[in-house]
């Protein structure tokens, strides 16, 4: 849920009000707003959530985080259309916890 | 399941152990307050490196599963209206409210929509003027910018018929409540990564001074999460309670001070009710007064919503320490993962989730009979 994604600024437009990127994520492209990162260049990289991009990074470790989250299957969910959304959804069994991953193991805290 | 060996620096990552393992005199909790974190620790396997008095504990990190089941149901109840399209995150979809979830509100008819960015709604709201646009912003401190700011576009745009059903939660007062819990075992935290990305890590000193708990930002690969634990381990065996920074090439002190600007302008702190722990003071954010016209929840009044957990779960003994998951009459009958009938059954890493899917009520010997599927080691 709270995963920022590494991705290469490509091209940057203005969209009325606003400063986006065209950001590439190891071939998925997506277009980021880039009004938190008023640094950022094309070329640059960043790490980028919901659509935000929210800080710059250096190459290496775009390229190594992107290989890492994509072995983990961590891009998939983040990077989906809204088809493919829709279709996990299908065939998905009801969950609170969407990526399987957290916990709310308070008890093991606290006893 | 994939292993920490099979990753790149694999030979890195068992130096690291092997190091955490030399290090190590005395048993130690850490807990980390982060879904991906949890789910990087247990697809690596990273739990199963470190030495058996080191335990990793998973905090509430994942703000989807600690939304109050109430939320969920106005969120099913607006996006059922006629007129209203309802915008979400596509990991919204499946999680079920009283009766129903977000997927099968569209198959009935409402115009439920993933966007991949809130800006995305935005647009919706200004191509669609006669319906209304509602966003459902859930998340923790590093989705907030964005929600933040598709707010703050709705209204420079001048924008009437988009809203945001808030629904955001903060780190440092679930940290605080953790500690301040009565029988508390957790010694140190790490933190979440892409959240101190966001906040920066100045909030923090405070709170490890007054508890005395290190607490060190961490990362989310395999390498990251070994180096924060290892770190946190360094100051648990020589006594010390610092903040720590060990995702420097991401996270700086002051954080991302653009959007925190935008942050303070839009939300303010507010009291919030956590799934399965309770109300925490000051632990989430609403809309701010010059804002407030934006806020879902003013805009459509849903009111009628009783929401009961099951008569036959006992989640809140489950959480209060006081029975083990297995315990409960309707662990793994009435109650399995497709069909959870509380908070620590919902959320799939949840403890009764977390004994059930991984055989943890089981003896090591009938899960070696189990087969495939019971992919852990019995502990119990």
């Amino acid at each position: 849920m709270c995963l920022a994604i590494p991705g290469k600024v490509e091209e940057i437009i203005t969209e009325g009000d606003l400063r986006l990127g065209l950001v590439n994520f190891g071939g998925i492209r997506k277009k980021v707003c880039l009004d938190y990162v008023p640094e950022v260049e094309v070329g640059d990289y960043t790490i980028v959530h919901v659509g935000f991009a929210l800080s710059k990074i250096d190459e290496e470790t775009a390229l190594q985080t992107l290989e890492d989250f994509r072995a983990m299957g961590m891009l998939d969910e983040e990077l989906a259309s809204e088809d493919e959304a829709f279709a996990r959804a299908a065939t998905a069994p009801q969950s609170a916890c969407p990526d399987g991953s957290c916990s709310v193991e308070v008890q093991k805290a606290v006893n | 399941m994939k292993y920490l060996t099979e990753f790149r620096n694999g030979e890195i990552a068992q130096r690291m152990a092997r190091e955490i393992h030399a290090i190590t005199t005395r048993p130690w909790k850490i807990m980390e307050v982060c879904g991906g974190q949890t789910h990087s620790i247990i697809k690596n396997g990273i739990d199963q490196m470190l030495p058996a008095g080191i335990e990793m504990i998973h905090g509430p990190g994942c703000p989807v599963c600690v939304t109050p089941l109430e939320l969920i149901d106005k969120a099913l109840a607006i996006a059922a209206q006629p007129g209203v399209i309802f915008c979400s995150f596509g990991d919204m979809l499946r999680v079920p409210g009283s009766e129903g979830d977000l997927f099968q509100v569209k198959g009935a008819g409402g115009d439920v929509r993933v966007v991949y960015s809130p800006l995305d709604a935005v647009e919706f709201a200004q191509r669609n003027p006669h319906k209304e646009v509602v966003f459902f912003g859930v998340g923790f401190e590093t989705t907030a910018p964005a929600n933040a700011m598709s707010v703050h576009v709705a209204k420079r745009r001048g924008l009437k018929n988009f809203s945001l059903l808030v629904s955001h939660v903060l780190v440092p007062p679930a940290i605080s409540a953790i500690l301040e819990s009565p029988g508390n075992l957790v010694q140190a935290f790490l933190l979440a990564g892409h959240v101190c990305s966001v906040m920066g890590y100045w909030e923090y000193p405070p709170l490890a001074e007054k508890y005395k708990v290190p607490l060190v930002v961490t990362g989310f690969e395999p390498l990251d999460l070994l180096d924060g634990i290892r770190r946190a381990v360094i100051q648990l065996e020589s006594g010390r309670h610092e903040v720590e920074n060990a995702y420097e090439r991401i996270v700086k002190f002051e954080g991302n001070q653009a959007a925190q600007k935008l942050l303070a302008e839009v939300f303010e702190v507010t009291d919030r009710a956590w799934r399965g722990i309770g109300v925490i003071p000051k632990s989430g954010w609403r809309l701010s007064e010059a804002y407030c016209t934006f806020d879902s929840e003013e805009r459509f009044h849903i009111t009628g919503i009783h929401t009961q957990e099951s008569p036959l779960c006992r989640s809140g003994d489950v959480l209060r320490g006081a029975i083990k998951p297995a315990e409960c009459a309707a662990f793994g009958k009435e109650c399995t993962p497709r069909h959870p009938l509380g908070a620590t059954m919902v959320s799939s890493e949840g403890a009764c989730a977390a004994y059930y899917n991984y055989g943890r009520f089981l003896s090591a010997e009938e899960l070696a009979g189990a087969g495939a599927g019971m992919t852990r080691v019995a502990n119990v």
